[in-house]
């Protein structure tokens, strides 16, 4: 292990330096796939922040009794079953977001970031430094995809968060398939360029 | 006819990693050169059809009857890491060239999300045996079409002067954006 993080970093980090989607590169269907409008991607950030900070917690937990050959099918036992549980409660409670975020939410079993973080940290690691990657992780994964849906629901249909700002149609490309791609790819473009100047300066 | 229709509409109008973004991880992790991303596009159609089968044969014949349906999602994973693994060391000893050819590409194979999702698509379209089959080699070919298709275009890019931000992933989402709009067209 390289060295201690502070609470603080730890938790920092996943929104910013280490941001999943943007940064990692981890979870990208689900970032592109559902980001057609804010709410959406807001909903199945929190969808999956609930599954990465459980499992984070259990897997902490329960580390030190899973052998190391069966880790991985125990890590995607354990997240398959949180996920199932947020599965039918949305159904249940939220039926509406459930109906459309569809297929995305059984598919956050394998979602490289919840397997990612179990694997690469809550393994290793005591329970709260766990839980507060989870948070952060979590956050930033959130963020993301909420700012992507908000970015691509103002161009698309001229609205945010479902209030329409101007009653005029919008650059429709951007609700379907291709505006996702292009979208995420300038955001991405953004974070470089952000990373690049930060760098320069402490330079 | 409708089974020409099945086979179409998964190739072209709703292609698997195009319209409904599922196995974006491989699609912009194994694109780099051509060679890789057909030896990916066929270990997908490999496994996906292979899964596709296994998955509705315990849905249909396991958790239907004992209305334990509810566990789709806990089994198909299971399933799916285990047939991985299964075909792996099935295809090391009968066939060490295929082996070769897909041998890396196989364990990536677990987290690809087109896998469950195509597994979870044919329950949910309602669809018969043989349609799933149909559906499941359908979407795998037009995974391998696009993973293709775009792993050509990225070749041509490197020699490009692109703006140093942009280079990598960015510009590669924006081609992906470009080819998905030409799929459109097919809609």
């Amino acid at each position: 292990m390289k060295k201690e993080l502070s609470k603080k970093e730890n938790f920092l980090k996943g929104i910013i330096k280490e941001n999943p989607v943007l940064v990692l590169l981890l979870g990208l269907c689900p970032a592109l796939g559902v980001t057609s409008t804010a709410i959406n991607g807001m909903g199945m950030g929190l969808a999956t922040m609930f599954v990465l900070l459980l499992s984070n917690l259990v897997v902490s937990l329960i580390k030190n009794l899973i052998a190391p050959k069966v880790r991985i099918p125990a890590l995607i036992v354990i997240i398959a079953s949180f996920v199932t549980v947020v599965d039918l409660t949305m159904a249940a409670y939220l039926p509406t977001l459930h109906a459309q975020l569809g297929l995305f939410i059984p598919l956050i079993v394998v979602n490289c970031l919840v397997l990612g973080r179990a694997e690469a940290f809550a393994s290793k690691q005591n329970i709260s430094a766990s839980l507060i990657d989870g948070i952060g992780m979590g956050v930033g994964f959130t963020l993301a995809l909420t700012v992507l849906g908000a970015i691509r629901e103002l161009l698309g249909s001229l609205s945010i968060f479902g209030i329409k700002l101007i009653d005029a149609d919008g650059m429709i490309v951007f609700i379907l398939a291709p505006g996702a791609f292009i979208g995420l790819g300038l955001m991405i473009a953004l974070m470089n360029f952000l990373q690049n100047r930060a760098k320069l300066k402490t330079a | 006819m409708e089974y020409f229709l099945i086979i179409f509409s998964a190739i072209f109008v709703n292609n698997i990693v195009l319209s409904r973004f599922l196995g974006i991880c491989p699609f912009i992790g194994v694109s780099k050169n051509t060679s890789t991303a057909v030896g990916m596009g066929g270990a997908v159609l490999f496994v996906m059809t292979l899964a596709t089968i296994i998955t509705y044969l315990i849905y249909t014949l396991i958790l239907v009857p004992f209305d334990i349906t509810y566990l789709q999602t806990v089994s198909y994973i299971l399933v799916i890491a285990f047939l991985v693994q299964v075909v792996e060391i099935i295809l090391k000893k009968v066939s060490p060239d295929l082996y070769r050819a897909l041998g890396v590409f196989l364990p990536l194979i677990t987290t690809n999300c087109a896998i469950l999702g195509v597994a979870i698509l044919v329950i949910q379209n309602d669809y018969n045996l043989f349609e799933s089959v149909l559906f499941a080699v359908g979407n795998a070919a037009g995974f391998a079409l696009a993973i293709v298709l775009f792993s050509s275009m990225r070749e041509t890019l490197d020699e490009l002067d692109i703006p140093e931000v942009m280079k990598g992933v960015p510009v590669a989402l924006i081609i992906a954006g470009i080819l998905s709009m030409a799929f459109m067209g097919f809609a």
